[in-house]
């Protein structure tokens, strides 16, 4: 037998992100409200490290989906897993209220537009982040203390305006916030709901670039949802376009924006251009 | 030969039931502590009913002590420490009335203290029931203002909140702020609000061997701290709870040091104590040897390690 003999045929590797399971996977996601039909059949999939870009115009049921996937409202139908030591292949959407809780405490962050709905504004902003510790039971002032201020660290805060309430911070200060006490228990998934609307553009570049810093050193798997294409092309590894709360097309980021097949898209991306 | 009459066979006419509640009422508060008893800490909701005082006057604790009186039974009734102020004279007068029970001031003689703000010196014994007078039972009300969110808070013992709270006082000023009520975990399962007995009085409720019932009238809720239990006030692990510093009060009729003080203003602009225990100061006045307090001379607490000593943290 020679060498040569020995040398079988190896298929190349397949890409790094098909080879592991995705992190998330909702299949046939659905939400009434009302009479109104919020999300109709949604299904996405995220693996670890990626970002999932949601755009989509207002009332186009993005929102709704990072609800849902926040275990935040019931789901009228679907399934949603998470690749977590513990809870694989159960449906999240089917748990008792309780564990509904103890996934998105431990193991899901989110930012929201609005600082007022993720943030207890008469708070400081250290009890803010050291709050998703004392959820899980930390008991040491001191460590409570410590882990505040290395998470207010991580999302670039500055650390002498720790003990500020974020009643008195400006917006971007106050997302940096809602950042630290997302990634806080460093969950694997994080949901921002338009991150920085809202913000001027010079605070939303520095934001976006924390929170790509974060997304790399902390190989998040992100859903990322906006109506900001630029935000969009920045962070996004892939993208799903959604319209009348069904997703309309889906590919990587710059295939779609570069190259939009549906018409939805085209029409999207070039009022955006 | 004696002529029995009919009138002279029945039960004389009385103008109420016996200690004033009817025998429904009276059931429904003896099922309702009978469960309060059984899950420590949970806050049982009860019916409650029209007392001859208005609502918010201890109308919980009223119908608690009634429930529980009988002809047998001797009570006392404190409010802010004193058995002499005109709502807890009025109390122990309507509970006497209509139960034919003795009252007294004596701490150890009673069978059913009522009290308002206070726990007495001298320590329980088993055959006591404290009955607390709660204005507001729920320790979740000032983080979370509606009450059904707050009672499945309680269901998944979801209490993050209140700790962000002490995390906030501990930021701000370095030490627990809360006086009265100070939010204590019974049994190592539900946070309660002890009524507004100062912190002082705290650690009393720890494996205490008399029975405490906690009862709110115009809240319509009622608890328990059954002998024997765990309570423990919350407090982070490296910054321990302290009860009032009144090291340096001493009372100005008997002299005692290291019971519970009431500040008096003096006419000289200086500050006089004097005991808040009414009952104590008059055993020490007459002489009477009274039994052994919570706290004792020297202010060590009579559970060795239950108090630390103070730590400012950083």
């Amino acid at each position: 037998m020679t060498a040569i003999s020995n040398h079988r045929f190896v298929p190349n590797d397949p890409p790094r992100l098909v080879a592991t399971p995705p992190l998330l996977r909702a299949q046939g996601l659905v939400k009434h409200y009302g009479r109104i039909t919020a999300v109709q059949d949604v299904s996405l999939e995220v693996y670890p490290g990626e970002v999932l870009g949601v755009v989509g115009e207002s009332g186009s049921g993005k929102s709704s989906v990072l609800r849902l996937l926040n275990l935040e409202e019931p789901a009228d139908a679907g399934t949603y897993t998470l690749e977590l030591p513990g809870w694989q292949g159960q449906n999240l959407l089917r748990l008792e209220r309780f564990q509904q809780r103890e996934v998105q405490i431990l193991h899901i962050g989110i930012v929201y537009q609005n600082p007022h709905l993720g943030l207890r504004m008469r708070y400081t902003s250290s009890g803010n982040v050291a709050e998703r510790l004392l959820i899980t039971g930390e008991r040491r002032y001191s460590t409570l203390r410590a882990a505040a201020r290395a998470s207010l660290a991580t999302s670039e805060f500055p650390l002498d305006r720790m003990d500020d309430p974020p009643r008195i911070l400006s917006g971007g200060m106050q997302q940096r916030v809602q950042l630290a006490r997302a990634i806080a228990l460093r969950p694997r998934l994080l949901l921002l709901d338009e991150p920085t609307t809202g913000l001027d553009v010079s605070v939303q570049a520095m934001v976006l670039d924390t929170l790509k810093r974060l997304q790399r050193e902390l190989h998040l798997a992100i859903v990322i949802v906006s109506h900001d294409l630029g935000v969009i092309r920045t962070l996004a590894d892939r993208v799903i376009v959604m319209r009348h709360g069904r997703v309309v097309e889906t590919g990587l980021t710059d295939q779609v924006l570069e190259d939009p097949q549906d018409a939805y898209t085209q029409q999207l991306v070039h009022a955006k251009l | 030969m004696s002529h029995s009459t009919l009138a002279a066979l029945a039960t004389p006419r009385a103008d109420y039931s016996y200690a004033f509640l009817d025998a429904f009422a009276r059931r429904e508060l003896r099922r309702r502590t009978l469960k309060a008893i059984a899950i420590p800490g949970y806050q049982v909701p009860y019916a409650s009913r029209e007392l001859p005082i208005a609502r918010g006057w201890g109308t919980g604790g009223l119908q608690v002590s009634l429930a529980l009186v009988g002809p047998q039974s001797v009570v006392k009734v404190i409010d802010q420490g004193a058995d002499d102020s005109v709502n807890a004279a009025n109390l122990r007068r309507f509970i006497t009335r209509m139960s034919g029970a003795a009252t007294t001031t004596d701490a150890l003689q009673a069978t059913i203290l009522q009290s308002r703000h206070r726990i007495p010196e001298e320590i329980l014994r088993e055959y006591q029931t404290l009955v607390l007078q709660v204005p507001d039972p729920e320790p979740l009300r000032a983080v979370q203002s509606d009450s059904s969110r707050a009672h499945q808070m309680h269901a998944d013992a979801d209490y993050g909140q209140m700790w962000l709270v002490l995390y906030e006082q501990l930021v701000r000023y370095r030490q627990y702020l809360q006086g009265a009520s100070y939010p204590s975990l019974v049994n190592g399962r539900y946070v309660i609000s002890p009524s507004p007995i100062p912190r002082w009085d705290t650690p009393k409720l720890h494996q205490a061997a008399h029975l405490t019932l906690l009862a709110a009238g115009r809240e319509k809720r009622l608890y328990a701290v059954p002998p024997y239990t765990d309570v423990y006030p919350l407090e982070f692990t490296d910054v321990p709870f302290q009860v009032e510093d009144q090291r340096d009060w001493r009372c100005r009729h008997t002299g005692v040091q290291h019971k519970f003080m009431n500040e008096l203003p003096l006419a000289d602009g200086s500050a006089g104590y004097e005991l808040s225990d009414s009952g104590y100061q008059q055993k020490i006045t007459a002489g009477t040897a009274p039994g052994a307090t919570y706290y004792d001379d020297q202010g060590n607490f009579y559970h060795d390690g239950y108090l630390k000593p103070p730590v400012r943290p950083e």
